[in-house]
Protein backbone atom coordinates (compact mmCIF):
# COMPACT_ATOMS: atom_id res chain seq x y z
CA UNK A 1 0.00 0.00 0.00
CA UNK A 2 0.65 3.66 -0.89
CA UNK A 3 1.23 5.88 2.47
CA UNK A 4 1.70 9.30 0.05
CA UNK A 5 0.35 9.53 -3.18
CA UNK A 6 0.66 12.63 -5.47
CA UNK A 7 -0.12 13.38 -9.12
CA UNK A 8 0.75 16.26 -11.19
CA UNK A 9 1.25 18.41 -8.37
CA UNK A 10 1.98 21.75 -8.18
CA UNK A 11 2.69 23.89 -4.85
CA UNK A 12 3.25 27.28 -4.85
CA UNK A 13 3.50 30.15 -2.25
CA UNK A 14 1.80 33.17 -3.38
CA UNK A 15 2.75 33.22 -7.35
CA UNK A 16 5.96 32.03 -6.61
CA UNK A 17 5.97 28.08 -7.68
CA UNK A 18 8.24 25.92 -5.55
CA UNK A 19 7.72 22.76 -7.02
CA UNK A 20 5.68 21.67 -10.34
CA UNK A 21 4.44 18.67 -11.61
CA UNK A 22 5.28 16.43 -8.83
CA UNK A 23 4.07 12.71 -9.25
CA UNK A 24 5.75 9.90 -6.64
CA UNK A 25 4.70 6.88 -4.93
CA UNK A 26 6.19 6.33 -1.54
CA UNK A 27 5.20 2.40 -0.04
CA UNK A 28 4.44 2.13 3.85
CA UNK A 29 7.75 0.94 6.14
CA UNK A 30 9.67 3.28 3.36
CA UNK A 31 13.06 5.01 4.78
CA UNK A 32 12.96 8.41 2.51
CA UNK A 33 15.07 10.78 2.70
CA UNK A 34 14.39 14.03 1.22
CA UNK A 35 17.82 16.16 -0.07
CA UNK A 36 18.21 19.28 -2.09
CA UNK A 37 20.05 22.72 -1.86
CA UNK A 38 17.83 25.31 0.46
CA UNK A 39 14.63 26.81 -1.39
CA UNK A 40 14.47 23.66 -3.20
CA UNK A 41 10.86 23.01 -1.21
CA UNK A 42 11.62 20.40 1.40
CA UNK A 43 9.93 22.12 4.17
CA UNK A 44 6.91 23.23 1.33
CA UNK A 45 6.18 19.90 0.58
CA UNK A 46 6.40 18.40 4.00
CA UNK A 47 3.72 21.26 4.79
CA UNK A 48 1.69 20.51 1.91
CA UNK A 49 1.37 16.64 3.00
CA UNK A 50 0.50 18.05 6.52
CA UNK A 51 -2.28 20.04 5.05
CA UNK A 52 -1.49 23.23 5.76
CA UNK A 53 -0.51 24.31 2.00
CA UNK A 54 -3.12 23.09 -0.55
CA UNK A 55 -1.47 22.14 -3.84
CA UNK A 56 -2.47 24.65 -6.59
CA UNK A 57 -2.50 21.40 -9.13
CA UNK A 58 -2.94 17.90 -9.16
CA UNK A 59 -3.65 15.81 -6.01
CA UNK A 60 -1.85 14.69 -3.09
CA UNK A 61 -3.39 11.14 -0.96
CA UNK A 62 -1.78 10.58 2.70
CA UNK A 63 -3.05 7.09 3.38
CA UNK A 64 -5.46 7.56 0.28
CA UNK A 65 -7.27 10.44 1.45
CA UNK A 66 -6.53 13.72 1.16
CA UNK A 67 -4.55 15.63 3.48
CA UNK A 68 -5.79 17.27 6.88
CA UNK A 69 -4.53 19.08 9.45
CA UNK A 70 -3.71 17.32 12.76
CA UNK A 71 -3.76 13.43 11.38
CA UNK A 72 -2.69 11.85 14.30
CA UNK A 73 -1.10 9.33 12.30
CA UNK A 74 1.55 11.37 11.12
CA UNK A 75 4.54 12.52 13.23
CA UNK A 76 5.90 15.85 12.47
CA UNK A 77 8.82 17.71 13.34
CA UNK A 78 9.10 21.17 12.40
CA UNK A 79 12.12 23.19 11.00
CA UNK A 80 11.19 26.36 11.99
CA UNK A 81 11.68 26.73 15.53
CA UNK A 82 10.04 29.03 17.31
CA UNK A 83 10.86 29.11 20.67
CA UNK A 84 10.41 32.47 23.32
CA UNK A 85 13.93 33.12 24.38
CA UNK A 86 12.81 33.49 28.17
CA UNK A 87 11.08 30.12 28.05
CA UNK A 88 10.94 28.75 31.84
CA UNK A 89 9.44 25.88 31.63
CA UNK A 90 10.77 22.05 31.68
CA UNK A 91 11.80 20.22 29.07
CA UNK A 92 9.13 17.11 30.27
CA UNK A 93 6.17 19.58 30.21
CA UNK A 94 7.35 20.78 26.64
CA UNK A 95 7.02 17.30 25.38
CA UNK A 96 3.49 16.86 27.05
CA UNK A 97 1.66 19.50 25.98
CA UNK A 98 2.25 18.35 22.45
CA UNK A 99 0.74 14.77 23.23
CA UNK A 100 -3.04 15.53 22.58
CA UNK A 101 -2.42 19.10 22.40
CA UNK A 102 -5.03 20.19 20.23
CA UNK A 103 -7.61 18.48 22.24
CA UNK A 104 -9.63 21.46 24.55
CA UNK A 105 -9.99 20.97 27.95
CA UNK A 106 -6.68 21.13 30.89
CA UNK A 107 -3.81 19.32 30.52
CA UNK A 108 -3.53 16.13 31.89
CA UNK A 109 -1.27 13.67 31.48
CA UNK A 110 -1.39 10.30 33.23
CA UNK A 111 1.54 7.84 34.24
CA UNK A 112 1.14 6.07 30.59
CA UNK A 113 2.10 9.83 29.03
CA UNK A 114 4.91 10.52 32.02
CA UNK A 115 6.64 6.78 30.67
CA UNK A 116 6.20 7.32 27.04
CA UNK A 117 8.45 10.58 27.35
CA UNK A 118 11.16 9.33 29.70
CA UNK A 119 11.41 6.45 27.59
CA UNK A 120 11.98 7.84 24.11
CA UNK A 121 14.29 10.61 26.34
CA UNK A 122 16.04 7.49 26.81
CA UNK A 123 16.41 5.92 23.90
CA UNK A 124 17.38 9.59 22.78
CA UNK A 125 20.29 9.99 25.47
CA UNK A 126 18.07 13.05 26.96
CA UNK A 127 16.40 12.03 30.06
CA UNK A 128 18.44 14.96 31.40
CA UNK A 129 16.73 17.32 29.18
CA UNK A 130 13.19 16.54 31.35
CA UNK A 131 13.57 18.62 34.18
CA UNK A 132 16.13 21.47 32.55
CA UNK A 133 14.36 24.80 31.39
CA UNK A 134 13.92 25.51 27.73
CA UNK A 135 15.54 28.82 27.80
CA UNK A 136 18.78 27.24 29.41
CA UNK A 137 18.86 24.35 26.75
CA UNK A 138 21.15 24.80 23.35
CA UNK A 139 19.03 25.00 19.88
CA UNK A 140 19.90 21.08 19.54
CA UNK A 141 18.97 19.81 22.65
CA UNK A 142 16.10 21.93 22.11
CA UNK A 143 15.67 20.08 18.64
CA UNK A 144 15.97 16.50 20.89
CA UNK A 145 12.71 16.95 22.64
CA UNK A 146 11.24 18.04 19.41
CA UNK A 147 12.31 14.93 17.65
CA UNK A 148 10.97 12.90 21.08
CA UNK A 149 7.56 14.37 20.54
CA UNK A 150 7.68 13.44 16.49
CA UNK A 151 8.32 9.63 18.44
CA UNK A 152 5.93 9.76 20.95
CA UNK A 153 2.17 8.28 20.05
CA UNK A 154 3.09 5.60 17.46
CA UNK A 155 2.82 7.57 14.16
CA UNK A 156 2.09 5.80 11.05
CA UNK A 157 3.66 8.10 8.94
CA UNK A 158 7.01 10.47 10.42
CA UNK A 159 7.97 13.70 8.37
CA UNK A 160 11.37 14.91 10.01
CA UNK A 161 12.39 18.54 8.50
CA UNK A 162 16.19 18.72 8.94
CA UNK A 163 16.28 16.94 12.59
CA UNK A 164 20.19 16.61 12.54
CA UNK A 165 20.71 20.40 12.19
CA UNK A 166 22.69 22.14 14.84
CA UNK A 167 23.08 18.58 16.30
CA UNK A 168 26.75 17.44 16.95
CA UNK A 169 28.20 14.31 15.16
CA UNK A 170 27.16 11.82 18.19
CA UNK A 171 23.34 12.94 19.01
CA UNK A 172 23.27 12.99 14.54
CA UNK A 173 24.10 9.06 14.70
CA UNK A 174 21.97 8.82 17.79
CA UNK A 175 18.78 10.37 16.26
CA UNK A 176 19.60 8.14 12.86
CA UNK A 177 19.34 5.30 14.30
CA UNK A 178 16.49 6.01 16.59
CA UNK A 179 14.58 6.85 14.08
CA UNK A 180 15.78 3.89 12.42
CA UNK A 181 15.07 1.94 14.70
CA UNK A 182 11.78 3.10 15.79
CA UNK A 183 9.96 2.85 12.33
CA UNK A 184 11.25 -0.59 11.55
CA UNK A 185 9.50 -1.79 14.80
CA UNK A 186 6.52 -0.04 13.93
CA UNK A 187 7.16 -0.25 10.04
CA UNK A 188 6.34 3.58 10.02
CA UNK A 189 7.29 5.62 7.24
CA UNK A 190 9.70 8.18 7.23
CA UNK A 191 10.33 11.52 5.15
CA UNK A 192 14.03 12.81 6.50
CA UNK A 193 15.04 16.02 5.06
CA UNK A 194 18.55 16.60 5.45
CA UNK A 195 22.20 18.10 4.03
CA UNK A 196 24.45 15.22 4.14
CA UNK A 197 23.48 11.84 2.14
CA UNK A 198 26.50 10.21 3.49
CA UNK A 199 25.01 9.76 7.13
CA UNK A 200 21.78 8.17 5.55
CA UNK A 201 23.61 5.92 3.52
CA UNK A 202 23.46 3.12 5.47
CA UNK A 203 19.55 3.81 6.51
CA UNK A 204 17.72 5.39 3.64
CA UNK A 205 15.49 2.95 1.18
CA UNK A 206 15.33 5.79 -1.65
CA UNK A 207 15.72 9.37 -1.88
CA UNK A 208 13.56 12.10 -2.96
CA UNK A 209 16.17 14.91 -4.32
CA UNK A 210 14.62 18.23 -4.59
CA UNK A 211 15.46 21.21 -6.94
CA UNK A 212 14.92 23.42 -10.00
CA UNK A 213 11.08 23.11 -9.19
CA UNK A 214 11.88 19.46 -9.42
CA UNK A 215 11.38 16.41 -7.72
CA UNK A 216 13.00 13.19 -8.30
CA UNK A 217 12.25 10.00 -6.21
CA UNK A 218 14.53 6.72 -6.83
CA UNK A 219 17.09 4.56 -5.25
CA UNK A 220 20.56 6.35 -4.33
CA UNK A 221 21.71 4.39 -7.45
CA UNK A 222 19.30 6.18 -9.64
CA UNK A 223 18.96 9.65 -8.24
CA UNK A 224 22.74 10.63 -7.26
CA UNK A 225 23.98 10.64 -10.71
CA UNK A 226 25.25 13.25 -12.59
CA UNK A 227 23.25 13.54 -15.04
CA UNK A 228 19.96 13.77 -12.79
CA UNK A 229 21.51 16.06 -10.33
CA UNK A 230 23.22 18.15 -13.07
CA UNK A 231 19.30 18.88 -13.84
CA UNK A 232 18.04 19.19 -10.51
CA UNK A 233 21.53 22.46 -9.58
CA UNK A 234 21.06 23.74 -13.04
CA UNK A 235 24.69 23.56 -13.15
CA UNK A 236 27.40 20.80 -14.14
CA UNK A 237 27.56 18.03 -11.31
CA UNK A 238 29.74 15.50 -10.82
CA UNK A 239 29.01 12.33 -8.23
CA UNK A 240 32.17 10.94 -6.71
CA UNK A 241 31.81 7.30 -4.94
CA UNK A 242 34.78 6.40 -2.50
CA UNK A 243 34.84 4.09 0.64
CA UNK A 244 30.76 3.60 0.48
CA UNK A 245 30.31 7.53 0.37
CA UNK A 246 28.77 9.23 -1.95
CA UNK A 247 30.04 12.92 -2.93
CA UNK A 248 28.44 15.54 -4.71
CA UNK A 249 30.75 18.03 -6.63
CA UNK A 250 30.66 21.09 -8.32
CA UNK A 251 33.20 22.89 -9.55
CA UNK A 252 35.43 20.93 -7.79
CA UNK A 253 33.44 21.53 -4.59
CA UNK A 254 30.80 19.49 -2.41
CA UNK A 255 27.81 20.78 -2.68
CA UNK A 256 26.38 20.33 0.46
CA UNK A 257 28.64 21.19 2.83
CA UNK A 258 28.93 24.84 3.66
CA UNK A 259 25.16 25.54 3.01
CA UNK A 260 23.29 24.09 5.32
CA UNK A 261 23.81 26.17 8.27
CA UNK A 262 21.81 29.04 6.60
CA UNK A 263 18.51 28.72 6.28
CA UNK A 264 17.33 30.65 2.72
CA UNK A 265 14.24 32.53 3.08
CA UNK A 266 12.63 30.29 0.69
CA UNK A 267 12.70 27.43 2.80
CA UNK A 268 10.57 29.37 5.59
CA UNK A 269 6.57 29.07 5.12
CA UNK A 270 4.66 32.69 4.49
CA UNK B 1 -8.50 45.60 60.72
CA UNK B 2 -11.35 43.29 59.93
CA UNK B 3 -13.98 45.23 61.97
CA UNK B 4 -14.03 47.57 58.97
CA UNK B 5 -16.51 46.26 56.31
CA UNK B 6 -14.51 48.11 53.94
CA UNK B 7 -11.66 45.82 54.74
CA UNK B 8 -13.39 42.84 54.69
CA UNK B 9 -14.55 44.27 51.28
CA UNK B 10 -11.31 44.60 49.94
CA UNK B 11 -10.08 41.46 51.14
CA UNK B 12 -12.31 40.05 49.26
CA UNK B 13 -12.59 41.57 45.71
CA UNK B 14 -8.50 41.77 45.98
CA UNK B 15 -8.45 38.03 46.43
CA UNK B 16 -10.91 37.14 43.72
CA UNK B 17 -8.91 39.56 41.67
CA UNK B 18 -5.77 38.22 42.96
CA UNK B 19 -5.79 34.94 41.80
CA UNK B 20 -7.07 35.33 38.29
CA UNK B 21 -4.82 37.69 37.30
CA UNK B 22 -1.79 35.69 38.64
CA UNK B 23 -2.99 32.49 36.36
CA UNK B 24 -3.98 34.57 33.36
CA UNK B 25 -0.62 36.49 33.76
CA UNK B 26 1.38 33.33 33.82
CA UNK B 27 0.08 32.32 30.03
CA UNK B 28 0.20 36.25 29.44
CA UNK B 29 4.11 35.71 30.39
CA UNK B 30 4.77 32.34 28.67
CA UNK B 31 3.02 33.77 25.41
CA UNK B 32 5.65 36.69 25.54
CA UNK B 33 2.67 39.12 25.66
CA UNK B 34 3.08 41.24 28.61
CA UNK B 35 2.61 44.27 26.21
CA UNK B 36 -0.59 43.10 24.83
CA UNK B 37 -1.71 42.61 28.39
CA UNK B 38 -0.33 46.56 29.20
CA UNK B 39 -2.28 47.94 26.71
CA UNK B 40 -5.62 45.90 26.86
CA UNK B 41 -5.36 47.89 30.53
CA UNK B 42 -4.83 51.80 28.59
CA UNK B 43 -7.47 50.90 26.34
CA UNK B 44 -9.63 50.32 29.30
CA UNK B 45 -8.77 53.42 30.49
CA UNK B 46 -10.64 55.10 27.08
CA UNK B 47 -13.54 52.44 28.19
CA UNK B 48 -14.02 53.76 31.52
CA UNK B 49 -13.93 57.81 30.73
CA UNK B 50 -16.38 56.41 27.80
CA UNK B 51 -18.70 54.56 30.39
CA UNK B 52 -18.34 58.00 32.84
CA UNK B 53 -19.55 60.08 29.15
CA UNK B 54 -22.51 57.58 29.22
CA UNK B 55 -23.57 57.58 32.75
CA UNK B 56 -22.11 53.96 33.51
CA UNK B 57 -20.67 52.18 36.04
CA UNK B 58 -16.25 52.85 34.60
CA UNK B 59 -16.31 48.56 35.25
CA UNK B 60 -18.48 47.95 31.93
CA UNK B 61 -16.61 50.32 29.80
CA UNK B 62 -13.92 48.66 31.08
CA UNK B 63 -15.02 45.47 29.95
CA UNK B 64 -16.28 46.89 26.86
CA UNK B 65 -13.33 48.33 25.51
CA UNK B 66 -10.86 46.27 26.75
CA UNK B 67 -12.86 43.06 25.14
CA UNK B 68 -13.37 44.31 21.70
CA UNK B 69 -9.69 45.67 21.64
CA UNK B 70 -8.61 42.20 22.63
CA UNK B 71 -10.67 40.12 19.73
CA UNK B 72 -9.37 43.41 17.46
CA UNK B 73 -5.96 42.31 18.26
CA UNK B 74 -6.28 38.75 18.06
CA UNK B 75 -8.12 39.00 14.82
CA UNK B 76 -5.68 41.50 13.03
CA UNK B 77 -2.26 39.91 14.54
CA UNK B 78 -0.84 37.11 12.53
CA UNK B 79 2.96 36.36 12.98
CA UNK B 80 4.49 37.46 16.38
CA UNK B 81 6.84 39.76 14.54
CA UNK B 82 4.64 42.56 13.91
CA UNK B 83 1.90 41.57 16.72
CA UNK B 84 3.29 44.48 18.91
CA UNK B 85 2.96 46.74 16.15
CA UNK B 86 -0.81 46.18 15.94
CA UNK B 87 -1.03 46.01 20.32
CA UNK B 88 0.30 49.58 19.91
CA UNK B 89 -1.70 51.08 16.69
CA UNK B 90 -4.83 49.79 18.83
CA UNK B 91 -3.44 51.09 22.04
CA UNK B 92 -2.63 54.76 20.99
CA UNK B 93 -5.71 54.96 19.03
CA UNK B 94 -7.56 53.99 22.82
CA UNK B 95 -5.58 56.39 24.17
CA UNK B 96 -6.94 59.03 21.95
CA UNK B 97 -10.11 58.62 22.50
CA UNK B 98 -9.61 57.68 26.77
CA UNK B 99 -8.60 61.28 26.46
CA UNK B 100 -11.45 62.84 23.93
CA UNK B 101 -14.31 61.61 26.66
CA UNK B 102 -12.67 63.11 29.67
CA UNK B 103 -12.65 66.53 27.72
CA UNK B 104 -16.27 65.92 26.85
CA UNK B 105 -16.78 64.85 30.27
CA UNK B 106 -14.54 66.72 32.55
CA UNK B 107 -16.65 65.97 35.97
CA UNK B 108 -14.95 62.36 35.64
CA UNK B 109 -11.75 63.47 36.27
CA UNK B 110 -12.11 62.97 39.83
CA UNK B 111 -13.00 59.70 39.45
CA UNK B 112 -10.17 59.63 36.40
CA UNK B 113 -7.60 59.14 39.46
CA UNK B 114 -9.26 55.66 40.82
CA UNK B 115 -9.54 54.12 37.25
CA UNK B 116 -5.89 55.04 36.92
CA UNK B 117 -4.27 53.78 40.27
CA UNK B 118 -7.31 51.54 41.94
CA UNK B 119 -9.61 52.22 44.55
CA UNK B 120 -10.11 49.08 46.11
CA UNK B 121 -11.18 50.51 49.59
CA UNK B 122 -14.47 51.53 48.39
CA UNK B 123 -15.19 48.58 46.80
CA UNK B 124 -19.09 47.60 47.80
CA UNK B 125 -21.05 44.20 47.72
CA UNK B 126 -22.67 44.36 44.58
CA UNK B 127 -18.80 44.38 43.46
CA UNK B 128 -17.61 41.86 44.89
CA UNK B 129 -20.52 39.65 42.67
CA UNK B 130 -19.79 41.01 39.79
CA UNK B 131 -15.94 40.54 40.06
CA UNK B 132 -16.40 37.15 41.15
CA UNK B 133 -18.49 36.40 38.18
CA UNK B 134 -15.93 37.82 36.28
CA UNK B 135 -13.38 35.60 37.59
CA UNK B 136 -15.22 32.68 37.64
CA UNK B 137 -16.32 33.38 33.51
CA UNK B 138 -12.28 33.89 32.96
CA UNK B 139 -11.23 30.68 34.55
CA UNK B 140 -13.99 28.76 33.27
CA UNK B 141 -12.76 29.98 29.70
CA UNK B 142 -9.18 29.88 30.39
CA UNK B 143 -9.74 25.97 31.60
CA UNK B 144 -11.50 25.23 28.25
CA UNK B 145 -8.70 26.27 26.65
CA UNK B 146 -5.79 25.96 28.60
CA UNK B 147 -4.12 22.79 26.35
CA UNK B 148 -4.15 23.98 22.99
CA UNK B 149 -2.62 27.41 24.46
CA UNK B 150 0.25 25.42 26.25
CA UNK B 151 0.98 23.85 23.40
CA UNK B 152 0.62 26.76 21.12
CA UNK B 153 2.67 28.79 23.12
CA UNK B 154 5.19 26.26 23.68
CA UNK B 155 5.54 24.79 19.44
CA UNK B 156 3.42 27.32 17.23
CA UNK B 157 4.60 25.12 14.27
CA UNK B 158 3.65 22.12 15.31
CA UNK B 159 0.92 23.01 16.74
CA UNK B 160 -0.52 24.36 13.98
CA UNK B 161 0.16 21.33 11.72
CA UNK B 162 -1.69 19.26 14.29
CA UNK B 163 -4.79 21.41 13.48
CA UNK B 164 -5.09 23.81 17.07
CA UNK B 165 -6.98 26.50 15.54
CA UNK B 166 -4.07 29.43 16.08
CA UNK B 167 -6.03 32.44 15.36
CA UNK B 168 -8.99 32.07 17.36
CA UNK B 169 -7.38 30.56 20.34
CA UNK B 170 -4.94 33.83 20.33
CA UNK B 171 -8.00 35.84 20.00
CA UNK B 172 -9.78 33.95 22.43
CA UNK B 173 -6.93 34.42 25.11
CA UNK B 174 -7.11 38.16 24.21
CA UNK B 175 -10.58 38.28 25.44
CA UNK B 176 -9.87 36.84 29.01
CA UNK B 177 -6.75 38.87 29.81
CA UNK B 178 -9.34 41.71 28.83
CA UNK B 179 -11.54 40.54 31.12
CA UNK B 180 -8.74 39.99 34.10
CA UNK B 181 -7.77 43.15 32.95
CA UNK B 182 -11.06 44.81 33.39
CA UNK B 183 -11.17 43.02 37.44
CA UNK B 184 -7.87 43.68 38.07
CA UNK B 185 -8.07 47.46 37.50
CA UNK B 186 -11.13 47.60 39.99
CA UNK B 187 -8.12 47.18 42.42
CA UNK B 188 -4.68 48.33 41.56
CA UNK B 189 -5.91 50.24 38.72
CA UNK B 190 -5.30 50.63 35.29
CA UNK B 191 -1.90 52.14 35.52
CA UNK B 192 -0.86 49.17 37.48
CA UNK B 193 -2.40 46.11 36.57
CA UNK B 194 0.96 44.53 35.91
CA UNK B 195 1.50 44.15 39.69
CA UNK B 196 -0.68 41.71 40.23
CA UNK B 197 -0.95 40.69 36.65
CA UNK B 198 2.94 39.87 35.69
CA UNK B 199 5.25 40.40 38.69
CA UNK B 200 3.77 37.53 40.19
CA UNK B 201 3.63 35.12 37.62
CA UNK B 202 7.49 35.96 35.95
CA UNK B 203 8.60 35.62 39.22
CA UNK B 204 7.35 32.41 39.67
CA UNK B 205 8.38 31.17 36.25
CA UNK B 206 11.62 32.22 37.68
CA UNK B 207 11.43 29.69 40.77
CA UNK B 208 9.97 26.82 38.79
CA UNK B 209 10.18 25.25 35.74
CA UNK B 210 7.23 23.28 36.28
CA UNK B 211 3.66 24.09 34.39
CA UNK B 212 1.31 23.00 37.19
CA UNK B 213 3.87 24.12 40.13
CA UNK B 214 4.64 27.50 38.05
CA UNK B 215 0.60 28.06 38.16
CA UNK B 216 0.52 27.58 41.48
CA UNK B 217 2.93 29.49 42.78
CA UNK B 218 1.48 32.70 40.14
CA UNK B 219 -1.49 32.65 41.57
CA UNK B 220 -0.26 32.02 45.48
CA UNK B 221 2.28 34.85 45.54
CA UNK B 222 -0.49 37.15 43.50
CA UNK B 223 -2.85 36.51 46.14
CA UNK B 224 -0.39 36.77 48.54
CA UNK B 225 0.87 40.35 47.92
CA UNK B 226 -2.66 41.81 47.32
CA UNK B 227 -3.59 40.75 50.86
CA UNK B 228 0.08 41.83 52.25
CA UNK B 229 -0.20 44.70 50.38
CA UNK B 230 -3.77 45.84 51.74
CA UNK B 231 -2.78 44.81 55.72
CA UNK B 232 0.60 47.17 54.81
CA UNK B 233 -2.18 50.29 53.31
CA UNK B 234 -4.19 49.67 56.56
CA UNK B 235 -1.40 49.76 59.15
CA UNK B 236 0.67 52.67 57.21
CA UNK B 237 -1.86 54.59 55.07
CA UNK B 238 0.09 54.24 52.14
CA UNK B 239 -2.06 54.03 48.56
CA UNK B 240 -3.10 50.58 48.68
CA UNK B 241 -1.86 49.68 45.45
CA UNK B 242 1.63 51.13 46.02
CA UNK B 243 2.05 48.89 48.73
CA UNK B 244 1.37 46.10 45.98
CA UNK B 245 3.29 47.37 43.72
CA UNK B 246 5.96 47.40 46.35
CA UNK B 247 5.53 43.80 47.12
CA UNK B 248 5.34 42.39 43.80
CA UNK B 249 8.70 44.68 42.89
CA UNK B 250 10.54 43.11 45.13
CA UNK B 251 9.35 39.47 44.61
CA UNK B 252 10.34 39.50 41.23
CA UNK B 253 13.62 40.62 41.95
CA UNK B 254 13.77 38.80 45.14
CA UNK B 255 13.66 35.65 42.41
CA UNK B 256 15.71 36.71 40.22
CA UNK B 257 18.39 37.10 42.82
CA UNK B 258 17.17 33.84 43.96
CA UNK B 259 17.45 32.08 40.81
CA UNK B 260 20.73 33.82 40.19
CA UNK B 261 22.79 31.97 42.94
CA UNK B 262 21.21 28.58 42.00
CA UNK B 263 21.96 29.01 37.92
CA UNK B 264 24.78 30.27 36.74
CA UNK B 265 24.28 29.61 32.87
CA UNK B 266 24.63 32.82 30.49
CA UNK B 267 20.86 31.65 28.87
CA UNK B 268 18.97 32.15 32.41
CA UNK B 269 20.31 35.37 32.90
CA UNK B 270 17.23 37.49 33.75
CA UNK B 271 15.61 40.07 31.00
CA UNK B 272 13.05 42.30 32.00
CA UNK B 273 9.73 41.69 31.10
CA UNK B 274 8.95 44.58 28.71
Amino acid sequence: MNVLELAGVRLSIGERTILADVSLAVRAGEFIGVLGPNGAGKTTLMRAVLGLLQPAEGQIRVFGRAPRRGNPAIGYMPQVRTVLPDLKIRGRDFIASSLDGARWGLPSHGRAERHAIDAMLDLLGARALAERALSDMSGGERQRLLLAQALIGAPRLLLLDEPLISLDARHQEIAIDVVRRVCRERGATVLFSAHELNQLLGTLDRVLYLGNGQAVLGTVEEVITAPVLSRLYRTEIQVIRADGNVFVMSRGRTVEHGEHLHHSPHDRHP
Amino acid sequence: MFAYEFMNNAFAAAGIVAVVAGLVGYFLVMRGQTFAGHALSHIGFAGATGAGLLGLAPLWGLIGFTLAAGLFMGAMSERISNRDVAVGVVLALALGFGLLFLHYYTAFATQATAVLFGNVLAVDAPTILTLAALGAITLAGLGAIMRPLVFASLQPELAEAKGVPMRGLSTAFLALVALAVSACAQIVGVLMVFTLMVGPPAAAQRLTVRLWSGLALAAGLSLAQAWLGLAIAFYTDWPVSFCIALLSGAGYFAALAAQGTVRVSPASSPSPPQ
